[in-house]
C-alpha cells in the first residue's frame, strides 16, 4: 500500500544507518514526508509539524486513504495561523509508522519480508533522529518552529532539548515530558487487546494473510475515550439509543457505542497493528527528565529556544499539571517561555479543533516569534 | 534601533502614570520579569520603547491568554508559590507593580525579588496617604479610595502598607532604596518617597530597590 501513497520520499542507504536508542542500526531507511509553502532564499523560514500517535504527514490535504480532510487543516494554508504564503511546512511520517516511513510493516532487507516484530523497539528520540536526517537532506541548519500535540509534543520537546541549536521556538501541545503511569495503563490496555487477538499471530500476521482487526479496533475503541472528556462524551450522546428502544442483548444500543465501533472500525482500515505497538511503546519510554540526571530543568540548560507550552482544561490524558511541569523546569533556566491553558471542555483532541482562544494564542506566539527572528510578513522572497 | 511594529497590547501610546514610573527606571536592553503582569501593556511598553528581553507572570488565565496572544512571553503563574522556580541573578529587574499588597507574604515575595533579579522594582498604593487616614478617621469604616476601590470583604488587598511600614520592611531585610517616588492623587505631583511628607501626600509609591 506505502507504494501507491503520495508525497515525498527520502531513502537512507545502507552506508548511513541510523543509531536507534536501543543499540541497533537501522538501515536502509524511507522517510515519508509532505511539505507546504515554499522554503525562503536563507532557510529560516521552515516550521516542522509533529504529528501524533494516530496522526501522518497528510497535514493540510485530503487524507489518500480515507479521503478526510488532512487532521490541521484549519490551521495550515495560505493566511491561516501556519500561513504557506509565510512558512515552510514539514510533517514526516513518524518512524515506526505505517504510511510510507520506515515501521514495522516495510520489508526487511536481511528476509525480504516485512519486520514485523523483528522491528528494533525505536523511541521518540529516533523519530526526531530520522527528522533531523530530514532536515540535513534538505539543508535547513535551523527550523523557525517546531510544532506538534500529544505525541507530537513529546518530539517538540525532544527537538528543542537534544538539538537546541536547529530549533528556534518550539509549542509543545496537550503534551508532557514523561508518559505517567495512566498513560502507559492506557496504552498497556491497547497493545493487549491487539494481542489478544488470534489474528495477531505473534505479530506475525502479513506472512498468514491475516491482520488483528479487532484487537486494534478495541485498541482503538478505548484510546479514543480518553482523548474525549466526559462533558464532550455527553453531550454529543447523552444516553441516546442508536434505535427506537432497547434491544435487551448486546447491540449498540447506545448512540456512544455504535460511534466507538464506528472509530475503531474505520481506524483498522488505515492502521497497522505492529506500528500501534511500537508506537505506543515509544511514548511509554520517553522521559526527558530521565534521560538528564532526573532533573527535568537539566534537558533545557542554556536554552535559547523560545517556548510555548499550551495544555487544555479538559485534557485527561495529558493534564494542565504536566505542562505546568514543563514550565517550572523552563523557569529554573530561565528560558524564554509563555504558557497557556485554554479553557475547552472538548478533552486531549481540543488540539485538532476548533478552539478560538487555542488559535489565537499560537498566531500571538508566532508573529511575536516571527519577528524575533527577523522574518518579513508576506510570502518568502 | 528600530521600533517594532505595533502588536496589540499598549504600544505607542500612553501608559497609566505609576506604569511610566516603573518604565522610566529601566535601562534599555535589559532582561525583565514582570510579576502580575496582567495583559501585559508594562512588557508590551518595555519591548517596544526600552528593548528589553521581558518575560511576564500573571495569575489570571485571561490576562495569560491576552498577553501572549499579543506575542508577549508570559506564563500563569502565582508571585507566593512560583518565584523559587527561578535561579538567583536572572533578570536585571524585577517588577511587581500593584501587586505587593495582594500577595499572601510580602516579605518572601520582595526576598525572591532580589535574589532573581539584580534590582526590583516595586510599586504600591499607599495606606498612610492623608484621605486613607481621614477617611478612617472620620467614617470608622475601611478605606475605599480611587486606588483602594474594593469593599474591606471583596479585596484581594490583603496586605495594604504605608511607604514608612514599607522602607522599614526593606531596611529590615537589608534591602537599599537606589529611588522612590511617590504620586499624589492626581498622579501628577512626585515626591521623594523617602521624604517626611510622602507617606501623607502619596497615594502610590514606586520604589526601585538593590540588594546591600
Amino acid at each position: 500500500m506505502s507504494l501507491l501513497l503520495p508525497g515525498h520520499r527520502l531513502e537512507l542507504g545502507p552506508d548511513a544507518p541510523l543509531r536507534l536508542d536501543c543499540g541497533v542500526e537501522l538501515a536502509p531507511l524511507t522517510i515519508a514526508y509532505q511539505t507546504y509553502g515554499r522554503l525562503n532564499s536563507d532557510k529560516s523560514n521552515a516550521i516542522l509539524i509533529c504529528h501524533a500517535l494516530t496522526g501522518d504527514q497528510y497535514v493540510a490535504e485530503t487524507h489518500p486513504v480515507t479521503g478526510k480532510p488532512g487532521w490541521w487543516e484549519e490551521l495550515v494554508g495560505p493566511g491561516r495561523i501556519l500561513d504557506t504564503d509565510r512558512y515552510f511546512l514539514i510533517c514526516a511520517n513518524v518512524l515506526g509508522g505505517c504510511m510510507g516511513t520506515t515501521g514495522p510493516a516495510s520489508v526487511n532487507p536481511a528476509t525480504g519480508r516485512p519486520w514485523c516484530q523483528a522491528f528494533p523497539v525505536i523511541t521518540i528520540g529516533d523519530m526526531v533522529r530520522a527528522q533531523l536526517r530530514l532536515l540535513d537532506y534538505l539543508e535547513i541548519d535551523q527550523l523557525f518552529c517546531v510544532i506538534g500535540g500529544s505525541m507530537g509534543g513529546m518530539q517538540a520537546l525532544e527537538w528543542a532539548a537534544r538539538h537546541p541549536q536547529r530549533v528556534f521556538a518550539a509549542i509543545p501541545i496537550a503534551t508532557a515530558a514523561r508518559h505517567s503511569a495512566q498513560n502507559i495503563a492506557f496504552a498497556e490496555v491497547g497493545r493487549q487487546a491487539i494481542m489478544a487477538d488470534p489474528d495477531w499471530c505473534g505479530g506475525d500476521y502479513p506472512a498468514h494473510g491475516r491482520k488483528p482487526q479487532r484487537g486494534l479496533a478495541v485498541a482503538r475503541m478505548a484510546a479514543h475515550i480518553t482523548y474525549l472528556s466526559e462533558a464532550a462524551l455527553h453531550r454529543k450522546f447523552g444516553r441516546n439509543l442508536q434505535g427506537r428502544e432497547l434491544s435487551w442483548g448486546f447491540n449498540a444500543d447506545f448512540q456512544v457505542e455504535s460511534y466507538l465501533r464506528h472509530q475503531g472500525s474505520t481506524f483498522v482500515e488505515r492502521f497497522d497493528a505492529n506500528s500501534y505497538l511500537y508506537i505506543t511503546r515509544a511514548m511509554d519510554y520517553f522521559d526527558l527528565a530521565a534521560d538528564h540526571g532526573g532533573i527535568l530543568a537539566n534537558a533545557f540548560r542554556g536554552t535559547k529556544v523560545r517556548f510555548c507550552v499550551i495544555s487544555f482544561t479538559s485534557d485527561w490524558l495529558f493534564p494542565t499539571a504536566e505542562s505546568r511541569a514543563i514550565v517550572h523546569a523552563l523557569n529554573a533556566v530561565a528560558a524564554n517561555v509563555s504558557f497557556v491553558e485554554v479553557e475547552s471542555d472538548k478533552g486531549h483532541d481540543a488540539f485538532l479543533l476548533d478552539e478560538p482562544e487555542f488559535h489565537a494564542t499560537l498566531s500571538g506566539f508566532l508573529d511575536g516569534a516571527a519577528e524575533h527572528r527577523g522574518l518579513p510578513r508576506g510570502a518568502p522572497p | 534601533m528600530t521600533v517594532p511594529a505595533r502588536r496589540g497590547g499598549n504600544s505607542g501610546s500612553a501608559i497609566r502614570v505609576d506604569l511610566q514610573m516603573v518604565a522610566d527606571m529601566v535601562e534599555p536592553g535589559s532582561r525583565v520579569l514582570d510579576i502580575g503582569c496582567g495583559e501585559g501593556v508594562l512588557l508590551d511598553y518595555l519591548n517596544s520603547f526600552k528593548q528589553v528581553d521581558g518575560r511576564g507572570m500573571e495569575l489570571s488565565m485571561a490576562g495569560v491568554r491576552a498577553a501572549v496572544a499579543h506575542g508577549l512571553s508570559v506564563i500563569q503563574g502565582d508571585a507566593d508559590i512560583d518565584l523559587k522556580d527561578y535561579p538567583s541573578g536572572a533578570f536585571d529587574y524585577v517588577i511587581l507593580s500593584q501587586t505587593l499588597q495582594a500577595t499572601r507574604n510580602p516579605r518572601d515575595v520582595l526576598e525572591q525579588m532580589l535574589r532573581i533579579g539584580r534590582r526590583a522594582i516595586v510599586s504600591f498604593p499607599n495606606f498612610g496617604h492623608w484621605q486613607v487616614r481621614l477617611s478612617l478617621f472620620w467614617h470608622g469604616r475601611m478605606p475605599m479610595t480611587e486606588t483602594l476601590t474594593y469593599d474591606w470583604y471583596d479585596t484581594p488587598n490583603i496586605h495594604l502598607c504605608t511607604i514608612r511600614d514599607f522602607t522599614d520592611l526593606c531596611a529590615g531585610l537589608g534591602i537599599a532604596v537606589e529611588r522612590a517616588i511617590s504620586l499624589n492623587s492626581r498622579g501628577r505631583a512626585r515626591y521623594d518617597a523617602g521624604g517626611r511628607l510622602a507617606n501623607w501626600l502619596g497615594e502610590q509609591a514606586v520604589f526601585l530597590l538593590r540588594r546591600e
